[in-house]
This record gives C-alpha cells, sequence and structure tokens, in this order.
C-alpha cells in the first residue's frame, strides 16, 4: 500500500467519521438540537480531527524512523570484508539499495513471484544479468554476502510498509470508534475540537524552531565530523585552498572569506550610494507620478530571482568589463571577476537599501524638517545636516541587511566570481567564495565521508553564523533607532 | 534702520548674493545626483532585461528542414512482422540512411545542389533526427510502409547561421560546419525545404546531450517546477496561515511566542543556500528520498517560503479591525469561531496575495536545488502524480544553470530564452497578486 493511497483512506476515513460524529450525536439528543451542548457539526468535526490527525502525524513519523531502522539492521549484516579497499561503507549501502529496486523491477516485470527469490531462479550468480536486463547496471560482480543484505533490505522494507498501513489506519479506526463512543448530549464537542485545532496551530508555528534546529543539527554534526578528519586549525587559519581528489587537500577558509568580503564591498560601493539616493530624492523630491512610476520599477529588481542575475553578470557584464577595461589596460583577461560579480550584486541590492531608507527617511518626524526649513536651509541642507543624521542607525540597520544579503548570495557568484580561490587585490581577476565552494564540493562526484565533501558543511556554518551576526546586529539597531522616535 | 532692511531683503530676492548663489547650486547638484540614482536604478533594470531579451527571444524560433520520409520496410522490419520488440531492434544508426534518401531525392527533383552535396546535406540536419524519427516509428509501428513528412530540426550551426549567431567568417574557423555549407543551406531556404518557424519543441522537449542543441527543451524542467509548486502550495500555505493565526490571534505574550518569532525573523533571512544544506543532510541522507526529486526540492522551498508567507498573513489578520472580533464575540461566538468564520475570511484576499509572492520568490530560487542533486542530466519525463513526486526531474532555473555549463554558444540563446519563459512566468504571478489585492482587498 503505498503512502498515497493510505493518505487517500485517512481522508476518506475522515468524511465517513464526520457523518458518523454528527448523526450520532442528533440520535443522542433524539433530533432535538436544543439538547447538545454544541451544534452538531461539531460533534462530527472531534470524530474527524480524532480519526485524521493522529494517524496522520504517525505516518509521517514512521516515514522518518524506518529508513534509519533499516538502514542499520541492515548495516550490520555486511561484514567488513566486503568493502572495497579504500572505499566506504556508505557506498555498499548505495549498492545494496539499488540491488534491492532493481530486484523488485525484475519481479514486476518478468511475473515471477516472491519464491523465485528463494528456489534459485533469481540468485546471487544471475543477478547481474537479470537487474541488467530490467536497466540496472552494477559495476562489478555482486558478493553473496551484498546480496543477501539486499533481499533482507527489500523484506525489510515490505514488512515496513504493510506494519505501515495496519498502525496507520488502525489508529485512525481505534481513535476513531472512541471518539464516536464518547458522544453524548453532554459532551462538550465545541471545547474539545477548538482545543485539538488550537494544538494544531501550535504544532505548526514550531516548524519555524524546528526548522531552525534542523539547520543548526545538520551544519554542526556534518562540521564536527569534519573537524574528526581536518584539523581545525588548519580550516581557519590556512591561506591556501586545494581540494584533491585523492586527500591530502589543504582547505583553508581565507582564500573564499577574502573573496566573499572583497565581492560583497564592491556590491555594497554600487548599492549603497545609488540607494540612498534613490530613497532620498523619491521620499523627498520626487512627484507623486514619478514616485508611482520609479518606486515599483526598482522593487521589481528585487523580485527578479538571483539566477537572471548570474547570466547577465556572465553573458553581459563580464565580457563588457574584459573587452572594454581589463584588456586595454592589461589588468587581466578572464570574464568572470571581482567586479563582475560585485557590479552586478550590488545593482540586485539597490532595492533593499533603497526601500528599507526609504521607510526610515520617512519615519523621521516633520516637525524636524520643518524646524531646519524655518531657519532657511534649504531642501540639501535639511536632508544633509538634519535628516541622515537623525535617520542614519536605520540606514546602518539597512546596509548591514544587505550586506548580509550580499554574503549570502550564491548564483550570480557561482556564475560570475569564477572558481580560483586566490588572495589578490586585483578586482579584474577571478576570485571564488564561500558559496560558490560550497555549491562545487557538495554537487561533485566525491564520496560523502571525504573532508572534500565535509568541508562544505564547515563553510556552511561559517557562512549561517556571519548572516546571521550581521541580522541580529541590524535588527537590534534598527529596534534602537524606531524607538527613539515612538 | 528700516530702510537698511528693505533694501538687504530686496537684494536677497532679486539677485542672490554669492553664498546664496553657492548654496542653491548645491542644491542643484544634489538634486541631480538623486535624478542621476534614480535613472541608473532603473537603466539597470532596462538593462537587464534588454540583454536577457536580446539574447533569448531568438530561441522561440527554430530552423526545420521538411522532409518527406519512405519509411522503408526492407530496412526497419525485415521480417514483416510489424513485431514492436523486433522494431526496437534497429538503433538510430538504421534511421540515418531513410533521412539522407529522401534528402538526395528531394534535391534531385528541385534541382538544388549534386551528388556530392548529399554528405553536407545530412549534416544540414541535428543529429538528433534519426532518434525522432525512430520515436515516431516505434509509436505507431503501422506507419512502415508509408511516406511521411517530417519536419526535422537542423542542427544547431545551421539554426544559428539564420539568428545571426554563425556568419561566413566564423564558420570558416569551425570544425562543426563550413561557408559551402552555409550556402548550400542558403539554397535549401529558397527552394522551400529550409523554413524557420515558431519552436513549440522548445516548451515540450526534454534537455538534450551537448552536441545536440537544437532539441533541447524545457519541458522536464516545467513539469519539474510545476510539481514543485504544487508541494510547496499544499504545504506551506495551510501551515503558514495556521502559524500566523496562532500568533495573531492566540499566543500569549511569553518566552516560546518570542522564540518563534525570533526564528521567523531569521529563517526569513538565512541564505538560500543553507536550506539547501538542510534538504541534502535532513531529507537526503537521513530520510533517505531519492535525490533529484521534485519532493525533495518542494520540502526545502517549503520551508523557504513559510517565513513569507507567514509575514504577510500576520499583517493580512492584523489589518482586519478589532471590530469585527468583537462584534463576532458579543453575539456569542467562541475565539476559535470568530477568527475561522469572520477574520480569516476578511483577510484572504491579503493571505493570497502573499502567497503567490512567496510561490513567486520559490520559483526562481535555485542555489538550493542544486545542492540536492537538481543538476542532473534528466531526458525522461517524471510520472503523474504522487509517484511523479519521486521521479528525477529538472527545474526551470536550474535547468538555466545547467545550460550555462556547457561549451555549445547556442546554449547561452537556451538559457536566455528559458530565463524569459521563468520571467513570463513570474510576471504572470505577479500580475494575479496586483488584481487580487485591487480587486478584493478592503480599507477599514
Amino acid at each position: 500500500m503505498s503512502v498515497g493511497s493510505i493518505v487517500l483512506v485517512l481522508l476518506v476515513l475522515a468524511v465517513i467519521g464526520y457523518f458518523l460524529g454528527r448523526g450520532r450525536s442528533l440520535s443522542a439528543a433524539k433530533r432535538d438540537h436544543v439538547k447538545l451542548h454544541s451544534l452538531p457539526g461539531y460533534y462530527g468535526q472531534t470524530v474527524a480531527l480524532f480519526v485524521a490527525v493522529p494517524a496522520f502525524l504517525l505516518l509521517i513519523v514512521w516515514l522518518f524512523i524506518q529508513p534509519v531502522l533499516i538502514e542499520s539492521r541492515v548495516n550490520e549484516m555486511l561484514p567488513d570484508s566486503v568493502i572495497p579497499e579504500g572505499g566506504a561503507r556508505s557506498l555498499v549501502m548505495a549498492d545494496v539499495r539499488q540491488i534491492a529496486g532493481g530486484l523488485d523491477a525484475v519481479l514486476n516485470r518478468t511475473g515471477l513471484t516472491e519464491e523465485a527469490l528463494d528456489d534459485g531462479r533469481l540468485d546471487v550468480s544471475n543477478v547481474r544479468a537479470r537487474l541488467a536486463e530490467v536497466g540496472v547496471a552494477l559495476g562489478s560482480d555482486v558478493p553473496t554476502e551484498v546480496y543477501e543484505a539486499a533481499k533482507t533490505y527489500r523484506r525489510s522494507a515490505d514488512t515496513g510498509d504493510l506494519l505501515m498501513a495496519i498502525a496507520v489506519i488502525g489508529t485512525a479506526l481505534g481513535l476513531g470508534v472512541w471518539a464516536l463512543m464518547r458522544i453524548s448530549p453532554k459532551m462538550r464537542a465545541r471545547n474539545v475540537s477548538e482545543n485539538f485545532v488550537l494544538a494544531l496551530l501550535i504544532g505548526s508555528s514550531t516548524i519555524a524552531i524546528l526548522t531552525t534546529a534542523g539547520i543548526v543539527a545538520s551544519l554542526v554534526f556534518e562540521t564536527v565530523n569534519f573537524f574528526k578528519m581536518y584539523p581545525a586549525s588548519e580550516f581557519f587559519f590556512s591561506t591556501v585552498w586545494n581540494p584533491q581528489f585523492r586527500g591530502g587537500s589543504e582547505l583553508g577558509i581565507w582564500p573564499l572569506l577574502w573573496g566573499t568580503l572583497y565581492i560583497s564591498l564592491v556590491a555594497l560601493l554600487v548599492a549603497v550610494p545609488i540607494g540612498l539616493m534613490i530613497a532620498i530624492y523619491l521620499a523627498d523630491y520626487a512627484s507623486q507620478s514619478l514616485r508611482s512610476l520609479a518606486k515599483p520599477a526598482i522593487e521589481i529588481l528585487a523580485g527578479i530571482p538571483t539566477i537572471v542575475y548570474g547570466l547577465f553578470a556572465l553573458i553581459t557584464v563580464g565580457p563588457f568589463l574584459r573587452d572594454w577595461i581589463a584588456q586595454p589596460l592589461g589588468l587581466g583577461n578572464s570574464s568572470s571577476s571581482v567586479l563582475t560579480a560585485g557590479l552586478v550584486m550590488g545593482v540586485m541590492i539597490i532595492p533593499f537599501v533603497s526601500s528599507l531608507s526609504d521607510d526610515i527617511i520617512n519615519a523621521v518626524p516633520q516637525a524636524m524638517r520643518d524646524g531646519s526649513y524655518a531657519m532657511g536651509a534649504t531642501q540639501s541642507e535639511t536632508i544633509k545636516r538634519v535628516i541622515l543624521p537623525a535617520a542614519l542607525p536605520g540606514i546602518v540597520g539597512a546596509i548591514l541587511l544587505a550586506a548580509s544579503r550580499a554574503i549570502g548570495e550564491t548564483m550570480i557568484v557561482v556564475l560570475g566570481a569564477g572558481a580560483a580561490a586566490r588572495l589578490d587585490l586585483n578586482p579584474f581577476e577571478a576570485m571564488t567564495t564561500v558559496t560558490v565552494k560550497i555549491v562545487s564540493q557538495l554537487t561533485g562526484d566525491t564520496e560523502f565521508a571525504s573532508p572534500e565533501t565535509l568541508v562544505a558543511f564547515a563553510l556552511g556554518l561559517t557562512l549561517f553564523v556571519i548572516t546571521l551576526g550581521l541580522n541580529v546586529l541590524a535588527l537590534y539597531v534598527v529596534r534602537r533607532y524606531r524607538e527613539q522616535y515612538e | 534702520m528700516t530702510d537698511m532692511a528693505v533694501e538687504t531683503t530686496g537684494k536677497a530676492t532679486m539677485a542672490g548674493d554669492a553664498r546664496t548663489r553657492k548654496r542653491h547650486a548645491a542644491e542643484r547638484r544634489f538634486r541631480l545626483m538623486g535624478q542621476l540614482a534614480v535613472a541608473i536604478g532603473v537603466l539597470a533594470l532596462l538593462g537587464l532585461l534588454a540583454s536577457i531579451l536580446s539574447n533569448g527571444l531568438s530561441s522561440f524560433r527554430q530552423t526545420y528542414i521538411t522532409l518527406e520520409i519512405y519509411l522503408d520496410p526492407g530496412v526497419l522490419d525485415k521480417q514483416g512482422t510489424r513485431d514492436p520488440a523486433d522494431i526496437a531492434k534497429i538503433t538510430t544508426f538504421g534511421y540515418a540512411p531513410l533521412i539522407k534518401g529522401s534528402l538526395v531525392k528531394v534535391m534531385q527533383d528541385r534541382g538544388v545542389g549534386g551528388e556530392a552535396d548529399a554528405d553536407m546535406a545530412v549534416a544540414l540536419i541535428s543529429k538528433e533526427a534519426p532518434a525522432i524519427l525512430r520515436n515516431y516509428v516505434l509509436a505507431d509501428p503501422s506507419q512502415i510502409g508509408e511516406t511521411v513528412e517530417f519536419n526535422l530540426l537542423a542542427s544547431g550551426r545551421i539554426d544559428g547561421y539564420y539568428k545571426g549567431r554563425v556568419s561566413m567568417a566564423s564558420a570558416e574557423l569551425d570544425r562543426n560546419t563550413s561557408p559551402e555549407q552555409l550556402r548550400f543551406a542558403d539554397e535549401l531556404k529558397e527552394a522551400g525545404i529550409l523554413v524557420t518557424r515558431f519552436n513549440w519543441d522548445f516548451f515540450t522537449a526534454p534537455d538534450a546531450s551537448d552536441t545536440r542543441p537544437e532539441a533541447a527543451g524545457l519541458g522536464v524542467a516545467i513539469l519539474g517546477s510545476a510539481y514543485m509548486m504544487l508541494i510547496v502550495l499544499v504545504l506551506s500555505l495551510p501551515i503558514g496561515v495556521a502559524a500566523s493565526i496562532y500568533l495573531e490571534e492566540f499566543a500569549p505574550r511569553n518566552r516560546f511566542t518570542d522564540l518563534i518569532e525570533v526564528n521567523i525573523a531569521n529563517l526569513a533571512a538565512v541564505p538560500s543556500i543553507v536550506f539547501g544544506i538542510l534538504g541534502l543532510a535532513v531529507f537526503i541522507n537521513i530520510v533517505g528520498l531519492p535525490q533529484s526529486a521534485p519532493v525533495v526540492g518542494g520540502l526545502v522551498l517549503t520551508l523557504m517560503t513559510l517565513p513569507t508567507i507567514i509575514i504577510a498573513t500576520r499583517a493580512a489578520l492584523k489589518a482586519v479591525p478589532p471590530s469585527i472580533r468583537d462584534a463576532a464575540l458579543g453575539v456569542g461566538a467562541s475565539r476559535m469561531q470568530s477568527v475561522f468564520h469572520h477574520v480569516l475570511p476578511l483577510a484572504m484576499p491579503g493571505i493570497l496575495t502573499g502567497t503567490i509572492i512567496g510561490l513567486a520568490q520559490a520559483l526562481g530560487e535555485t542555489a538550493p536545488l542544486l545542492l540536492i542533486g537538481m543538476v542532473a542530466f534528466v531526458r525522461d519525463y517524471p510520472a503523474a502524480p504522487p509517484e511523479g513526486f519521486f521521479d528525477p526531474a529538472s527545474a526551470l532555473p536550474v535547468q538555466v544553470y545547467n545550460w550555462t555549463q556547457r561549451g555549445d554558444p547556442a546554449f547561452v540563446e537556451r538559457a536566455s530564452g528559458a530565463i524569459i519563459v521563468l520571467l513570463v512566468f513570474l510576471l504572470v504571478m505577479n500580475l494575479v497578486a496586483v488584481i487580487l489585492r485591487r480587486r478584493f482587498e478592503r480599507r477599514w
């Protein structure tokens, strides 16, 4: 029974439960609504909730736990002898899963029954050929232990699925019957169902906490694994980034951090003056009609996916900078460079700076402007000497938020900045960033449990800590500033 | 005394002194800087769009070669049994001579080129063409023995020639084409065999290999993106709305509520790539969901979209005046009833607007999908849901990234074309959101 059909059965049962509950409450009250504590619908709702929700939660938990249990059990069956020299257990486990999936396909395709697995028509000697027939290609012949493990894997998965279907539907039916039995005219069905719904609402709102916990846990766990294989001091203090497939990599974070910060700096140098001037002009100078045109146009920039900016950097800005500036001046001949990525990223974060600053400038009390005008100051003098100093903390907050955006940005630097990790000052050279290396280390074909792959988690944790720190600081600054005028 | 005062003010209003003039010049300069900044912002937007459009619009047109091909039973079905298993044994190599034969015949009929040009003529046709022919025959074996008209793709270089990407000068240096071939293509065009028309295949065909840019399409990517959006919608809308209702209407002010609020604010600012790492570590490595599957992408994008939806929903709930709640409570409704029967329906337009904007963000998101393996080269369409959620698929923005990593310059055109498709989807979604807001939003 597939997960989809279980969900469908649960939904049908819930609907049936609703009508049964409603009908039972009415018959218990002898068709007299007034005798019931709650409206009849609430009795039905209570039953439906008890049928669907606990069973559904059980289903989700089961789906998370079953693979973990089966993996560990099958893992125990694999002796160390089947692990190839220099290979990893995880690769053998991948083989096991592949064979198990292939066996299902063979049985489906050929119409053989389960017995074929035991009576020799399908065994370790011919499994490779059989699997090749259904399009599952194995690299080498299958050791007996691996084949047995695959069979166990398949059986446990099958029994697990069956048990899951029984447990989930059993829970639904059991709780449904129990909820039905409880129905009497005195039962406070509305309170029960409302408390149930409230619990669901609370549960939904904790997803945010769970997500954060999941992010932190997965990052920290794998980072610890990484530091077991690779010394932390090297990672944090080495200035060389040179991953090798065969081990002996040098994985120093500094070249990546330097590229990240350099590109972000260029982006901020573009975005802050332009964004700030846009905010000032639109808030204090522009006519209503210009404002209603220009503001949405600028905000469209924030809604464009970053892959579009990346492509723009790759096919337009990069070649332009190379052909018209870098090559004539002899500064380099790479189309992906710090300046390419920085300029395009600057354009991307203009709307962040401008719309946040716009809010902040508008929040400066009108009385301060009027006071300045009354003293004879021109509009620009008022802005420069009164409004900007008053809005400064808020603007700093906006810049910090923009910086955090720039540091965490991925697609623009993947397509625009290049892949060479180097510590250099020339903005026309290709450099690389933390995010680029996370992508390249995790999308390659390297084995998962190697330092070259796990370093991505350490990089991710670094990125997470930096952006989180900047955001917390920015929110703190902005909040302090808001309090000033409230 | 009075005279002097009149004199100075008069002077100031008629013609400013040096200092006033300086101040006014500074004022004008400042104003100009503001106008310049707005102009730069708008120009950047226009430049971005112009670059994408100029590079990508041509991908919606494609050069085809129209041929009538005799599906020779002597080649395709030697036994004459019309048994699909036998026909499937003929590989694409078996179909290539049919195309060549038909092309030579057409050339003789129309008097284009000579016998010696046949090989060059065949090179005009995409290497994908025999596969298309084979799929057609396998789908309907009864057509064997008939003469069928096919619109075969021209090769990427020829297609590029008619789009201005390839010129006689560049063909001189190109291993894959030659000026003679291009001149020959011109002859075919005059004879009406070679035509350029709208490229439907771009929207429906799957991705193609490095050497066949002309056959690459967005079919699998659009389907994969649609599956993911479906998952995001089904999961994030109810969860987001439920969380917002709790936080806005029921939550007491305490540590737990604060913790949730801080978490939501921070999640909205976490770099998208970190969500990709989460997806890889939790959904793929721990739960064991398949790589490249829309279900994993959908789950990751759901977590990313939730903060957006929660923030929008809370704003919409907050905008409903307290008098509505008070009136409901006053006639005996419970708090839950007042929220679900009165507040929520009134906040619905705002919630839907926020959801559509969140979905639009999710549709354009690329980085997390790279980490969960959606960069893989996928040629098979995923099955219908729900099984299809677990099949490998691509996604629109990832397909763009994928094409930028290929060698052939024709893929740049494809990538820009895919961006245009993506932007059109985003534009439509945002327009729907704006219309919803204009049409249904109430100001209290």
